[in-house]
Order: structure tokens, then sequence, then C-alpha cells
């Protein structure tokens, strides 16, 4: 399942709710992005969404991580809107019969979510605010996966 | 009337990013915003700016019916 909420969320909640009533999968990873402060430089980020287009999006390539990683289920849910210093952006569960499968689904799943989902990022600073593209890194670590397939 | 919807720095850029237009197609809609804007116009039609028509992604040319949703879609950020 997929949601976009502008609503600050709980991630263990969220948590404790998908690995709930799974006598078969083995196996739950997960992860929370969580807004940094940059020291200072960062006092908010405002991530726009475009709904029924990103969340499409993301459904899509999920379904294609399921597929991929042989994946019992998932869980995504991503923040929008004005997001303030620890808090949590994105949390993303994904169960499978072993962990390996677990882990690599998440880390495939973050390396698409950071650096091509379809999100407008602005960080708003001391200085102001302005719009934020992929770094190099996010770039890298997403093309990982295209040349493993 | 078809919906346009700006996003990121477009909509910044724009100063709005919800408008109805009256146009067939989406050159006669490019026409149409770059005249009222021109700097808006080319920056629609700048490097990695998509189009989607009723949340699909086009390439090139679409025409548009009433009701048709126009979104402009600049460099994704990601999450």
């Amino acid at each position: 399942m997929i949601t976009l909420t502008s609503e600050p969320f709980e991630p263990g909640a969220l948590l404790t709710d998908f690995c709930a009533g799974r006598e078969e999968t083995g196996a739950v990873a997960s992860f929370v992005g969580i807004a940094r402060a940059e020291k200072g430089q960062a006092a908010a980020l405002e991530l726009e969404a475009y709904p029924g287009f990103t969340d499409t999006a993301i459904g899509d390539f999920a379904e294609a991580a399921k597929a991929r990683f042989g994946l019992h289920d998932y869980r995504i849910v991503h923040r929008t809107g004005r997001i303030a210093p620890g808090e949590a952006i994105v949390f993303v569960a994904a169960a499978a019969g072993h962990r390996r499968e677990a882990f690599e689904a998440c880390d495939f799943l973050m390396d698409w979510l950071k650096s091509r989902a379809p999100f407008w990022k602005k960080e708003h600073g001391p200085d102001g605010a302005r719009w934020i593209e992929p770094t190099d890194r996010d770039r890298t670590d997403a093309q990982r996966w295209d040349q493993e397939s | 009337m078809a919906r346009v919807l700006l996003f990121g720095r477009l909509a910044d850029q724009a100063g709005w990013r919800d408008r109805g237009f009256e146009a067939t197609s989406l050159a006669v809609l490019r026409g149409l915003i770059a005249n009222d804007d021109p700097d808006l116009g080319e920056a629609l039609s700048g490097p990695g700016v998509q189009v989607a028509v009723d949340k699909a992604l086009v390439r090139g040319e679409a025409t548009l019916d009433d009701a048709t949703e126009v979104a402009f879609l600049p460099p994704m950020s990601g999450g």
C-alpha cells in the first residue's frame, strides 16, 4: 500500500501494523528517512507531489520491486508539504520469506524514491528557499540497480 | 476548458499553479501561455520539463478536450 500524507506520521506504529498477522513471512525490513537540520542550514523541507500521478508512479515501481524480489507485501508512506527537521519523511517496509530479499527490496525502493520519484523538493534555510535536484550520489545509487538488472 | 497545473519552480516563476485555458491542443496552449507570459512560455519548453496529459506523460503534441488536465513537470527531485 502507498500513502502520501501532509501530516506527520509515527513510523513505529506503521511497522507494528505491517508486521501483524504474518505467520509465513519470515522477514520484514524497514527504513525511515528523517529530515536533517543540516546544523541550522535547513529550517524546513517542502515536498510537492502531484496527487494521482506521484502515488501511481510509486505504486508501479513498488509492484516491480515486489516481482523482482519476490516480496509478500510492501508498505510505503511518504510525507508531502512542509516537513520540520526531525520529522519522518518516508517509511518503507518490505516483507519477504527471507531477510536478503527484504533488505535488498528496501534498498532498491529507497534508491528510486530518493532520485527518481516524482516529487519537487524545496529547502527553506536562513538565506531563503531553493529548489533541489537529486545529488550525484543519489543518481549513482539508483544506477547500481540498472547495471545489475 | 483545459485545466493547467504547474509544479515546483515553474509554479513559483508563474505565480500560479492551477489555471483554466481554452485550448484545443498542446501547441495552442503553449502559444496562449507564452503570449501571456513569454518567460514562462520559454521555461515550459526548457530542458527536462515533461508534460502529462490526464496524468500520463506525453511526448510532443496532444489534442486537448474539455476538462483535460495538463501538467508541466520540471525535473523531479526525488523524495
